[in-house]
């Protein structure tokens, strides 16, 4: 990963380090939690599925930041259109599939006689 | 163990009756001895490679030069040599279904499981093994050198890429030789493709043959990515960037995200097949109206995948054959990024009959309908291009023209079929293969032809004949129309596609039209042979020494031809949009670099070769369950790669300061010698690749 200040080795390497150490850290919480939540069972099924989702779609973001270094700076502006992009087709391609499927799947329940 | 059971653990289901070569000996028909005579042809075929190759003693420099070799510009080369073998064969397939309709209503010649076999063979190597290849190979090729880049951001992976691509390649000629190919078209619906239709290896064929290929596109698509988004010469933002760069950029980023779908649609089906899964069955909970979806998710943008890179050819051909400056370019930028998102948004309109609301149907239709849009801005830039430009009419201008046309007409048809109401109507018709081939044919290979005659003497250091390339445009264009336009009027009359006889007396005489067609596209595909014949033999007549023979405007025509290894002997700093072009009106179009720089290479490698190799071996055991020859190729792909990459490039080169600047000096020497050719000469044997200053950029 090139690093755009300057810097000593030395310097460079624990700022790495410490990126890749917090980046670790919160990665391992967002799993843990999920895994607690199913685990005890404490929560309702709903707020498990609802804290699963939620901790998956912030472990993305933890990800990027810190593994892939994509962040809102300028200089990292393509990775970040790219990424965009691939989220949008990702977006059209399963919201349009959920769509198609399910309104076959209407049509079918609705034929008489049918038991499906 | 009996011999029964070791002949399955050796040889898994392959056993005597499955070789296709035999069969014109025991069971005479005129069927088998076409089925027959084509396996021969593939086998005279590889033994006529394999004698010339030892007679002209070429093995060594084949593989030290050729198939060992990362150079960008060799494996793009290899691509297209890929993609014209594919051709030879879907062409021909083409003519015999042609010759069979044609006869149709007496019942014709062919059996109806062979008739099915050559419309599966034919779509599937006409997308993924011809027009694929071939435009891969072209971006290869140019986008490099049009970028100002030493080669791409990953040579390895891109002759890994080729070798995946070839093994799908050899498993679609193997299966005419060895077995039989899927029934099931190009699309390879399910259940009709399942085991319980077609237990056969033909379905499998296609399984691995597409899955193979689709993992090369994949990583084709990522290299030229990361090529275009990384390894710009200074200075070229991506406003700076030539068109057909621009539209290598946008297949490649739709290569990324379609291909998956078809590699997953692809192995779904066959832990349908192999596994006893129930994704795609009829029965078991399994949804085959799910595959058409995710097939489509592929099937859609690939045909702009195929069409982006053409539209990126006759951006270029246009203004450079008159002589002007690209009209609109930023709009052709946006049109083509619409394009690429848009063509995203339209797959079921494949399927508008399969069952879904109206509603459904209603918002695909116009989602179709607006991917017209943007296509019509691009026809307006290169007539506002062309509009009083100094036309020269050279051959990649003839197939630009019939193109410009053509398109118009089979988009027409489109919007017509995106119409769901419309569509009802011709939905599986020969309507509907009229239109596709419209599109594809004067859209996709006129494109790629164009391509090919542009950029040949870059590579090869000199032209191709102006003859025989006219006649080859010619037998195209007119074969086209003349074996086309009849299947429109005989689908709107209710001829439905994949359909090997009639009963219908008006149909006939437009397939003896279709027929004359058909007879003219073989004298086309004949005419690039011979074409290719006489450029080689009058290479003397028509060498690039200069390396400019059509008074470029881009980068990759301030290279010699062919251009050495290492692209440009100094990586030029970029100031403009068509950088060569202003650089020559500056007069400053070869200057002489203050300084040289030592050229690091990366080094020939067999890892792209293993792939070729074991990637079919890998193929072929899984078709023919011959489950040791599976184990063993997949162990040595895995083996070979993991090795590389822990060993890495063993053997970079390293080309020193001192050689680049003495074989770029004699080049400067050479061409400042060279006399310059007006426009007027460019296809006389007086344009030696040195084009004189013309007005440039006179507008009104």
């Amino acid at each position: 990963m090139s690093d755009p200040a300057p810097q000593s080795n030395d310097d460079g390497y624990r700022r790495g380090l410490r990126g890749y150490l917090s980046g670790f850290l919160i990665a391992a919480l967002l799993t843990a939690v999920p895994f607690w939540a199913v685990a005890t069972g404490r929560l309702s099924a709903v707020a498990t599925i609802a804290v699963i989702a939620g901790c998956g779609i912030v472990q993305f973001g933890v990800h990027l930041r810190y593994f892939l270094h994509v962040d809102l700076s300028p200089g990292k502006r393509d990775e970040l259109h790219l990424i965009l992009f691939s989220l949008l087709l990702l977006i059209i391609m399963v919201a349009g599939t959920i769509w198609i499927m399910v309104n076959l799947n209407l049509r079918m329940l609705v034929m008489p006689g049918g038991d499906m | 163990m009996t011999s029964q059971e070791l002949w399955s653990l050796a040889l898994g289901r392959l056993d005597v009756d499955a070789l296709d070569f035999l069969k014109a000996f025991y069971a005479p028909s005129e069927n088998d001895d076409i089925l027959s005579g084509a396996a021969w042809v593939v086998i005279l075929g590889a033994v006529t490679v394999v004698a010339l190759l030892t007679i002209f003693r070429a093995w060594r420099p084949l593989f030290r030069d050729w198939l060992t070799s990362v150079d960008h510009k060799k494996i793009g080369v290899m691509y297209i040599v890929l993609a014209m073998v594919m051709l030879v064969r879907g062409v021909l397939e083409g003519v015999v279904m042609r010759a069979q309709q044609a006869d149709g209503l007496t019942g014709g010649f062919l059996s109806a499981n062979h008739f099915g076999q050559l419309f599966s063979t034919h779509g599937t190597i006409m997308v993924l093994f011809m027009a694929m290849p071939f435009l891969t190979g072209l971006i290869n090729i140019v986008v490099p050198l049009q970028i100002g880049a030493r080669d791409v951001s990953f040579p390895m992976l891109n002759s890994v890429s080729l070798g995946f691509t070839t093994a799908g390649a050899a498993l679609i000629m193997i299966s005419l030789v060895i077995g039989e190919f899927s029934t099931g078209g190009w699309t390879a619906y399910p259940p009709y493709t399942g085991r319980v239709f077609q237990p056969g290896v033909g379905p499998d064929y296609w399984l691995w043959a597409v899955i193979l290929s689709g993992v090369g596109s994949t990583l084709t698509g990522i290299n030229f990515v990361v090529t275009i988004y990384k390894e710009r010469a200074p200075g070229m933002g991506f406003m700076q960037m030539p068109m057909f760069t621009w539209t290598a950029l946008c297949t490649a980023i739709m290569m990324i995200f379609a291909m998956p779908a078809v590699t997953v649609s692809s192995a779904m089906l066959v832990l349908d097949r192999y596994l006893g899964f129930h994704f795609f069955t009829n029965d078991l909970g399994g949804n085959m109206m799910n595959y058409a979806n995710i097939f489509w998710l592929f099937g859609h943008p690939e045909v702009y995948i195929l069409v982006l890179p053409a539209f990126g050819v006759y951006s270029e051909v246009a203004s450079t054959f008159s002589g002007k400056r690209l009209y609109g370019y930023g709009s052709l930028v946006a049109a083509t990024m619409v394009i690429a998102l848009l063509s995203f948004t339209v797959w079921l309109h494949h399927f508008f009959t399969m069952g879904q609301s109206a509603d459904v149907n209603a918002a695909f239709g116009i989602a179709t309908m607006l991917i017209g849009v943007p296509t019509g801005v691009k026809i307006y830039d290169w007539m506002a291009t062309l509009f009083r430009g100094r036309i020269r009419f050279t051959v990649p201008v003839i197939y630009l023209l019939a193109f410009m046309m053509l398109f118009v007409l089979g988009g027409l048809t489109g919007i017509l079929l995106a119409n769901p109401a419309v569509d009802f109507q011709v939905h599986n018709t020969l309507f509907l293969v009229a239109h596709f081939h419209n599109m594809l044919i004067p859209g996709v290979l006129f494109g790629l032809f164009a391509g090919y005659t542009y950029w040949f003497p870059k590579i090869f250091g000199f032209r191709l004949n102006e003859v025989w390339g006219r006649i080859a445009a010619f037998n195209w264009i007119a074969g086209f129309m003349l074996a086309f336009f009849p299947l429109y009027v005989v689908g709107a009359m209710g001829m439905t596609r994949r359909t090997m006889a009639y009963a219908e007396p008006a149909f006939q005489i437009w397939f003896h039209i279709a027929g004359v067609g058909a007879a003219l596209l073989t004298a086309g595909l004949a005419s690039l042979c011979v074409q290719l014949w006489v450029s080689i033999r009058n290479r003397e007549q028509t060498r690039d020494i200069g390396g400019d023979p059509w008074d470029g405007r881009t980068l990759e025509w301030a290279t010699p031809s062919p251009v050495p290894e290492y692209n440009f002997a100094v990586i030029p700093r970029v100031h403009s949009r068509e950088a060569f072009a202003s650089a020559k009106a500056a007069g400053a179009g070869y200057p002489e670099p203050a300084s040289y720089a030592d050229i690091d290479l990366p080094g020939p490698t067999w890892t792209g070769l293993v792939m070729a190799i074991f990637g079919t071996t890998l193929g072929f055991g899984l078709i023919w369950y011959m489950w040791w020859l599976a184990a063993l190729s997949f162990a040595v792909i895995a083996v070979t790669l993991i090795g590389r990459a822990i060993r890495g490039d063993r053997h970079p080169r390293v080309i020193p300061a001192a050689e680049v600047a003495a074989e770029h000096r004699a080049w400067l020497a050479r061409i400042r010698a060279l006399p310059a050719a007006p426009r007027t000469q460019e296809r006389s044997p007086a344009n030696r690749g040195m084009a004189a200053p013309e007005y440039r950029d006179l507008r009104p």
